[in-house]
């Protein structure tokens, strides 16, 4: 699975620590909060900084997608709404970065490992956004789905992570909303419109489903995760229970889903849904998704050309600091 | 309205003038006030265009937020100023931002310079809120009840903006060399363009007491930036360089490139909603 977005995490605790893990035992089985200053065990950190890394990036690389259509919104009153997201993005990221960082990891080092490739984020974001319907669909079918994976994190057993995911839920359902809304207003409109909405759902259904990674069986990271109450609820799960949100939005909508095998299945009360590509799946995992090579290549420029910039802001910030301190 | 949270300062709905500006929005613009709105919109609109490219390409994740802020900011007067503007004749926002041509834009062309690095992005901006700190302190006195109440607005948002590239400016003068020697270079490029804010128009005769006269801002600009230079060992280039005409739909040849992006997708669907 996902590699290490940091290969050395700063374990200054002693892994066989028995007052420490009794403690921590305990803390897990009651369902309470780790904090950043309690011993946990070396395992149980780096699963959470590769985790919490990995949706920090997920963040800052979903920016692309969306942001790629700012310039192009067809209203004004669409432009403000799309920057705002992507905006929300950015502080996304922030606050996961700051998360994983009390735990540790400096952000530089996240983001070094993230502009080299050797960082994970969720392969979503490796798909083009090809029309302005892309901007709904994104944000009905994607957010929709981080909600789904996501408000169980709000309970997650690390304390940080937990509470900044509580502050991006409440605004990944305002993005979601926004998605939908913009699907609908399409769907209302014309027949151009309607075939774009349609077009943008088609292609951007599967992947969604795929956001909850591979089925349970095949999940390398899942069962520790599960134990440690930092995931919830299984991969098959989620997209179930994802599904079946999903239907009678998508017949509100007028909008058809692209699997010919969607049935409700009386017996168990969920939708039943069709075969994914997980070969699809893999294959974008592996770096030969439509736009890999472009969404790193952009997050690299924009860091290496920010270089300059924040050299200058931290040089001028010593220089402060010693004439403040000359000054003393 | 509804006001969407999180976002304080994002309209979602259609603007409507009357809920979003407190004190203004009843009266219809005249001609006259409505060409100079178009002014102050299509600055604070060309400029929210050329902000929002840097969103997701900041040199740190807090100048992506920064600069979307700003963009948010701008992108709202313009709403604000196109919507007045379009009450003269019946046009909305969107029939004034997406379906005039370039010509019929009344941008200063220095909002439409290009992002270049930035240092140039810097540039461009500290000009812009120097400039709109002082128009919009003064324009709350305009006798357009909606100009004066968008104006009281703008003042508060445009005061941070100043502050943010005063601090960046200050950062980049006396960071280290090479950031340095690319704010200069940027002043450069951009400063020429700056004069031509400043210029009355045959059009500010007749709107006495209900426009500020550029040319009475050019004063408290120069302290302004004059300070700053001197505070940070900056030689400020000539302003007056470029010859200018925005007002008078007079653009450089990035104004086109920029609507072309713009209006592309509106345009492809006339009558649409979206």
């Amino acid at each position: 699975m996902a590699q290490s977005p940091t290969a050395q995490v700063p374990t200054t605790e002693i892994d066989d620590d028995p007052d420490g893990r009794a403690r921590f035992d305990e803390l897990i089985a009651a369902d309470s909060r780790i904090e950043p200053r309690d011993w946990m065990p070396a395992a149980y950190r780096k699963n959470l900084v590769r985790q919490i890394s990995q949706h920090a990036h997920s963040e800052i690389i979903g920016m692309q997608p969306e942001a790629n259509w700012i310039s192009r919104a067809p209203s004004l009153k669409r432009k403000a709404i799309l920057m705002a997201k992507v905006q929300d993005e950015a502080g996304h990221g922030l606050y996961l970065y700051s998360a994983a960082q009390t735990l540790g990891t400096p952000r530089d080092e996240m983001f070094q490992a993230l502009v080299d490739g050797r960082a994970r984020y969720s392969s979503i974001f490796n798909y083009p956004t090809l029309g302005w319907a892309d901007m709904g669909a994104i944000g009905w079918l994607v957010d929709g789905a981080a909600i789904c994976n996501q408000v169980p994190l709000c309970r997650a057993s690390y304390g940080p992570y937990a509470r900044a995911m509580v502050r991006i839920c409440k605004e990944e359902s305002f993005h979601q909303r926004q998605g939908f809304e913009i699907l609908l207003e399409l769907m209302h409109g014309t027949p151009a419109q309607r075939a774009m909405a349609q077009d943008a759902v088609d292609r951007w259904y599967a992947p969604s489903l795929m956001m909850f990674g591979p089925p349970d069986e095949e999940s390398v990271n899942s069962q520790q995760s599960m134990a440690w109450n930092i995931k919830r609820f299984s991969n098959d799960d989620l997209r179930q229970r994802f599904v079946d949100m999903l239907v009678p939005q998508a017949e509100a909508l007028g909008v058809t889903l692209p699997d010919p095998d969607l049935r409700f299945d009386e017996a168990t009360g969920h939708w039943a849904y069709g075969e994914l590509d997980w070969h699809e799946f893999q294959e974008v995992l592996g770096g030969r998704g439509p736009c890999n090579t472009q969404r790193l290549a952009h997050r690299r420029a924009a860091f290496e050309d920010g270089a300059w910039v924040r050299e200058a802001a931290a040089a001028y910030a010593r220089k402060q600091a010693d004439a403040a301190e000359q000054a003393a | 309205m509804t006001r969407a949270d999180p976002h304080g300062e994002v309209i979602v709905d259609r603007l409507s003038l009357a809920d979003e500006i407190v004190g203004g929005g009843e009266e219809a613009a005249t001609a006259d006030a409505a060409e100079y709105a178009l002014w102050l919109g299509d600055d604070a609109l060309v400029l929210a265009q050329c902000l929002g490219w840097w969103i997701s390409r900041g040199p740190e994740l807090e100048e992506d937020m920064a600069l979307a802020n700003i963009a948010l900011d701008l992108l709202g007067h313009a709403r604000s100023l196109l919507s007045h503007a379009g009450t003269a004749d019946g046009r909305t926002e969107d029939d004034l931002a997406y379906w005039r041509d370039e010509r019929e834009f009344r941008c200063a062309q220095l909002a439409e310079l290009p992002n270049g690095d930035y240092a140039h992005t810097l540039v461009r901006q500290l000009a812009f809120a120097v400039f709109q700190v002082e128009l919009y302190d003064r324009l709350q006195e305009s006798s357009d009840a909606t100009l004066a109440a968008i104006a009281a607005k703008a003042a508060k948002e445009v005061a941070y903006h100043r502050e943010h590239s005063t601090e960046w400016f200050r950062r980049l003068a006396l960071g280290t060399d090479d950031s340095r020697r690319r704010l200069l270079t940027a002043l450069e490029h951009v400063w020429p363009y700056v004069g031509d804010l400043f210029r009355d128009e045959p059009l500010l005769d007749r709107l006495e007491g209900v426009a500020v006269r550029p040319s009475t801002l050019r004063a408290p600009f120069d302290q302004a930036m004059g300070a700053l230079a001197a505070e940070t060992g900056i030689e400020l280039p000539d302003p007056d360089l470029a010859r200018g005409g925005g007002r008078h739909g007079i653009h450089t040849e990035h104004l086109g490139l920029l609507l072309a992006e713009l209006q592309v997708l509106a345009r492809a669907h006339p009558g649409a909603t979206w």
